[in-house]
């Protein structure tokens, strides 16, 4: 398993190059101008100026180099510098966002917070709640408790955020008042007013994408463990008189986690990526909502940064997805 | 055979309904046997015929619903095991009785050690802590001829091949010494030379152990070597019941004659074609009120199509459900077997 964990890890590494590589281009063919948004009064000329600060007169390669050597060396040595109080990083260039002038990594570091609380709480909730709904709906399937069930997940799948949070926000700030719709960020919690003002505005936007996420792994759930119910090696332990929650718990449940626990590793990286959507509607400053704005103001270097990011997280949970396989499912051995 | 000892499992008119939307499916129909200690039953019939779920109805091994299970009786150990409780059955099953079925291949579960369920029904039966589960889980390998049996304990189903597979399974099943061993096909998905095998070792464990089993098979080859009694069943009841020498030497049943006729002989000159049973086993969406082979039988007559045969005994503890009598070559005149009478045992068998 290490032996394939290290080779997985080695491949990963001119993959990224490439996923990098392509990012940038892409980012550099598409159309807009950082300089969009400047006031038309400012001379073409300065502007050209301008251009040439944030270093766009170079060729495309020496950019491309450029951010790979700003990315891979210059900010792991600022992340060090910060924890050690180190000074390798001194007096080199660091990844700086157009719209900003501040190190795209700084404002990343800023944003994660709130999109680790709110999206990642989120998909904790959901995947705690999923699982075991998943599993009582496939063990009494066709119950009462399934139908609703398969309907409250119907809705979810099919409901999109940028709608069910506008009717969470009419429904409960707008008409019944109980919770703010808007997320303040600079919100700090000192003392449990406060604390419980957190929750009241973290309430809306965990439970819509709670409900989004808990509806596919609930329905992922459901059908691993009919697929395994019906399994011979069920009667078999039913056969040694072991109770139903030792069969169904045990050893259906085992069975059933190998390809939902793989959809939940693979779900992992859009935490990072935040909800863009649902950060919009409800005005959290996550990630999600930050590659909006970045794209709005064609801001090269922090489109390119945040999309690597996240396309790091997706190389490395598929990596760990296939670990948890290894491990969950004996039958699989990558030696 | 131990002659005329107490039964050790006396079920008296079972009945399975299979409730679906499509209707009802009668799938064991007044269904009545004995097993004494110690002896081996065979039951064989084709697919579908109710063997399977005769056995699995017993100890309530059939989902519930759709079945409905209903009878006089089912004893076992002094209780009835219709009425007992599903906890009940739970500390019968695994302990009392074993199983085991009839495709290795799937039964074990593929993500558990091979130690660890063996040591299940011992650690949850038998209160045994994990040292001594331990032990006497590599007993059990040994003894159903698992070779290195210690290191064997920490390897997964899949490492096994399928005759290994089924003596694990063995294994499992005699885990907490069952007085009563029910046998589901377990040779049916292993080639002959395996299959060889785990009827030798089913012999050996027998002579060794002295439990009752209850065999069940479509394979009258098999039927034939390892049986003392056998019972032959079709559409969900049984239609003839013989010690096993007396089954082969005067089958007293249509249906167990054109079985025995179906099998190719190996001597002499080979048959043009293969012998078969014209026409497909009845699927009962009603309890049965004629003769369910008669749509396939040669002797068929008229009281076949307007009465269900009830089971007529013959003697030398033989029994048939047939109105043809094929020692008078003509319809038969002779009442019925009284249900208590089987329901003692048919003790004079042998």
């Amino acid at each position: 398993m290490l032996h394939f964990t290290i080779r997985r890890l080695l491949l990963a590494i001119p993959t990224l190059l490439f996923i990098s590589l392509v990012i940038f281009l892409l980012l550099d063919l598409a159309p807009g101008d950082p300089m969009a948004s400047i006031p038309l009064t400012v001379p073409p000329e300065v502007k050209e100026k301008m251009r040439e600060a944030l270093g766009l007169g170079e060729p495309v390669h020496i950019r491309f180099l450029n951010w790979l050597y700003q990315f891979f060396v210059v900010e792991p040595q600022v992340a060090f510098d910060h924890l050690f109080g180190t000074n390798f990083a001194e007096g080199k260039q660091r990844i700086i966002s157009f719209q900003s002038r501040s190190p795209v990594m700084s404002v990343v570091a800023e944003r994660m917070p709130q999109t680790l609380w709110v999206v990642g709480l989120s998909y904790i909730f959901a995947t705690l709640i999923a699982v075991p709904i998943g599993i009582i709906s496939a063990y009494r399937q066709y119950s009462w408790f399934d139908q609703i069930g398969t309907f409250i997940s119907m809705i979810g799948f099919s409901i999109p955020t940028f709608f069910s949070g506008v009717l969470l926000i009419v429904v409960f700030s707008v008409i019944l008042g109980w919770f703010p719709s808007i997320y303040d960020t600079t919100h700090e919690v000192t003392d449990w007013s406060s604390f419980v003002y957190q929750m009241k505005q973290m309430a809306m936007p965990v439970f819509v994408l709670t409900l989004y996420n808990a509806a596919q792994v609930s329905r992922f759930m459901r059908a691993s463990m009919l697929d395994n119910l019906n399994q011979d090696y069920v009667r078999t332990a039913r056969a040694k008189g072991l109770s139903e929650k030792v069969v169904v718990l045990v050893h259906v449940l085992r069975n059933s986690m190998i390809p939902v626990v793989t959809v939940i590793a693979l779900g992992v990286p859009t935490i990072f990526g935040g909800a863009i959507i649902t950060e919009q509607v409800f005005q959290v400053n996550g990630l999600g909502q930050m590659l909006i704005t970045a794209i709005y103001a064609s801001d090269a270097p922090m489109v390119q940064t945040l999309t690597f990011i996240f396309a790091v997280l997706i190389v490395l949970f598929n990596l760990i997805a296939d670990i948890l396989y290894g491990i969950l499912d004996p039958r699989i051995r990558y030696d | 055979m131990a002659d005329g000892a107490e039964p050790v499992l006396n079920v008296r008119d079972l009945n399975t309904v299979f409730k679906t939307r499509s209707g009802s499916v009668h799938a064991v129909n007044s269904v009545s046997f004995s097993l004494k200690p110690g002896e081996l039953l065979g039951v064989v019939g084709e697919s579908g015929s109710g063997k399977s779920v005769t056995m699995m109805s017993l100890i309530g091994l059939i989902p519930s619903p759709p079945a409905q299970v209903s009878g006089t009786g089912v004893e076992f150990g002094g209780m009835d095991l219709l009425k007992a409780s599903d906890d009940e059955l739970r500390r019968i099953r695994g302990a009392r009785i074993g199983f085991v079925f009839q495709d290795p291949m799937t039964s074990l579960n593929p993500v558990f050690t091979v130690g660890y369920q063996i040591m299940e029904p011992l650690r949850k039966h038998m209160k045994m802590n994990k040292a001594d589960a331990r032990r006497r889980a590599v007993e059990l390998l040994e003894l159903v001829g698992i070779p290195d049996a210690e290191r064997r304990l920490k390897d997964f189903p899949h490492q096994f091949s399928g005759g290994m597979r089924q003596r694990v399974m063995i294994a499992i099943a005699l885990a907490c010494d069952p007085e009563v061993l029910i046998a589901d096909e377990p040779t049916t998905a292993l080639d002959v030379t395996i299959q060889a095998q785990i009827l030798e070792l089913m012999h050996e464990l027998r002579a060794k152990l002295g439990m009752a089993v209850i065999w069940i098979t479509h394979d009258l080859g098999v039927i034939a070597g390892i049986a003392d009694r056998v019972l032959v069943m079709y559409g969900g009841q049984i239609v003839e019941h013989a010690p096993v020498k007396e089954l082969f030497q005067h089958p007293k049943h249509p249906y167990t004659r054109a079985l025995l006729k179906t099998i190719p002989s190996v001597r002499g000159e080979r048959a043009d074609r293969l012998e078969v049973i014209e026409g497909q086993p009845p699927i009962l969406r009603a309890a049965p009120t004629s003769c369910s082979f008669s749509a396939r039988c040669e002797f068929c007559f008229e009281r076949c199509l307007n009465e269900n045969p009830p089971r007529f005994d013959v003697g030398h503890g033989h029994d048939t459900a047939c109105f043809y009598d094929f020692d008078a070559n003509g319809p038969r005149h002779q009442p019925n077997m009284a249900m208590t009478q089987l329901a003692g045992g048919v003790g004079d068998a042998g």
